[in-house]
């Protein structure tokens, strides 16, 4: 029997009973995208529009990049921790610590997105009439959205690498698989488990990058 | 009529951009606010749409204060072409040039049909309508601007130094454009700019600003020629200089009009008697 971990690993992921049932790798990635999705979307629903209404309006900008650097700086095992204590086992805790790890790039995301519109295109669309919403959802918004998508790329890939703490409070997810390892020192499985979690945060990258080049306003893919 | 009446703009800084500016702007005139840089020209402009708000006076369109309409359905009303155009980068030529029609409600279609009209008013190529900004060179750049500014059929059109980021061949081209479009549609406009040769060009009356928007001298072009109201006046359209004292000279059996360094200005007519202006 070989004794390489890492080919070890490769030998557990083919094991064809891994691929069905609800501990299977379907589920388990169904379950990781599940959290993943939750956490960007709740913490999209605050922080973009927060983005955007600082950004257009140019105030509170110092207090947003406070903030945001500050959320930066928070250890989100911690969080899981913390939470988890306070609120018991269960999804609420992993999910909140997922809201702030998301938090910062999407708000970075949002008001760059919206501060990188020329203030010369702004101020023609105004001066020919154009409400402070039809400037924000015609011009700044339009221009700005592949600095927009960008923070939802930053705060996706940070949120899919960091789910397997999901299952560190008894949720299932990809995590699962490495918790598992770890208790019965199954290091194969831990890489397997490592391994799909990277997998899945780059395919995730690679769709939202070649989402930012699609939304990318025309005249500026057309030279 | 667009009526300024004692308005002043202090920033709040202290800085005052226009100290107490009074002036009346008839229906279908073109008038021209030419000074240097910080002689508050292109503020007074933006105050007509309400994109300056004076810090006292008041500014009346038609008798209408308008601190008391709304800024956004005033925008609206007004045609406004800026210095390098200030078109949306991201939208066709035609989603341009329809901007305020379609703000204002005018079917897409029926602005559309009225753009391209207006694209070949302005003289501009039907082919350009499904171009973006950037593909266009920075005169057709300006034609669009116009294009814009007139969508809406506005009484008022406010030009902010229009042809100022073109090269001079351009610019001729551009003015002359100018002129024989105002020939036909008889706008009242308000043009800002900083060439005083632009400005007696294109103003019935030229408006010529102090720092602190103070007026120097209001007046036609000849007027102003014939008599500027003081040393700055005479120093900014350079007769100090001797650019506006012109004599004629027989060149090879032709009368040559030359200013007062020498320069060749032009040609005399051969049958042009002076003709009495009436003022």
């Amino acid at each position: 029997m070989n004794q390489n971990p890492f080919l070890q690993s490769l030998h557990w992921l083919a094991e064809s009973s891994r691929w069905s049932g609800p501990d299977g790798i379907p589920i388990r990635t169904l379950e990781h995208l599940g959290y993943t999705a939750l956490g960007v979307v709740v913490a999209a629903l605050l922080a973009i529009p927060l983005g955007l209404a600082v950004g257009h309006t140019g105030r509170f900008k110092g207090l947003a990049v406070a903030t945001a650097g500050a959320a930066r700086a928070l250890p989100t095992l911690g969080l899981v921790t913390l939470f988890a204590l306070l609120m018991g086992i269960g999804l609420t805790a992993p999910l909140l610590s997922f809201v702030i790890l998301a938090i910062p790039s999407l708000l970075a995301g949002a008001y760059s997105a919206i501060e990188s519109a020329d203030p010369a295109t702004v101020d023609a669309a105004r001066a020919q009439g154009m409400t402070e919403l039809q400037i924000l959802t015609r011009v700044e918004l339009p221009l700005g959205m592949p600095l927009l998508i960008g923070g939802v790329r930053g705060a996706t890939v940070q949120v899919v690498a960091t789910a397997m703490l999901a299952a560190y409070v008894g949720n299932g997810g990809l995590g699962r698989y490495i918790f598992q390892g770890l208790g019965s020192q199954n290091y194969p499985q831990m890489i397997a488990g490592s391994l799909l979690v990277i997998a899945l945060a780059l395919l995730l990258d690679l769709a939202l990058l070649l989402l930012q080049r699609l939304t990318g306003p025309r005249s500026a893919r057309t030279p | 009529m667009i009526g300024f009446e004692n308005v002043r703009k202090e920033y709040p800084g202290g800085t005052v951009a226009v100290e107490d500016f009074s002036l009346e702007i008839a229906s279908h005139e073109s008038v021209v606010l030419v000074g240097s840089s910080g002689s508050g020209k292109t503020t007074l402009m933006r105050m007509i749409n309400r994109m300056v708000e004076p810090t006292s006076g008041r500014i009346h369109i038609d008798g209408d204060d308008i601190a008391e309409l709304n800024p956004v359905q005033l925008r609206r009303s007004i045609g406004y072409v800026m210095q390098a155009s200030g078109l949306l980068p991201h939208r066709t030529v035609l989603d341009n040039i329809t901007t305020v029609p379609v703000l204002r409600g005018t079917g897409r279609r029926e602005a559309r049909t009225r753009a391209q009209e207006l694209m070949e008013t302005v003289g501009l190529d039907p082919a350009l309508a499904a171009r973006y900004p950037s593909q266009l060179s920075g005169g057709q750049q300006q034609r669009v601007g116009v294009a814009r500014g007139l969508a809406a059929d506005p009484n008022i059109l406010l030009m902010d130094e229009p042809f100022g980021a073109v090269d001079p061949i351009v610019r001729s081209e551009l003015q002359r454009e100018l002129q024989r479009l105002q020939h036909e549609l008889r706008k009242t406009i308000v043009f800002v700019t900083h060439d005083i040769d632009e400005a007696f060009l294109l103003g019935d009356r030229v408006v010529i600003l102090k720092p602190g928007g103070i007026i120097a001298q209001v007046g036609t072009p000849q007027e102003i020629l014939a008599d500027p109201a003081d040393d700055f006046v005479a120093s900014f359209v350079g007769a100090d200089r001797g650019a506006r004292t012109l004599h004629v000279e027989r060149v090879d059996g032709r009368d040559v009009v030359v200013d007062a360094d020498g320069r060749a200005a032009g040609v005399l007519a051969a049958d042009g008697p002076a003709q009495e202006r009436p003022s």
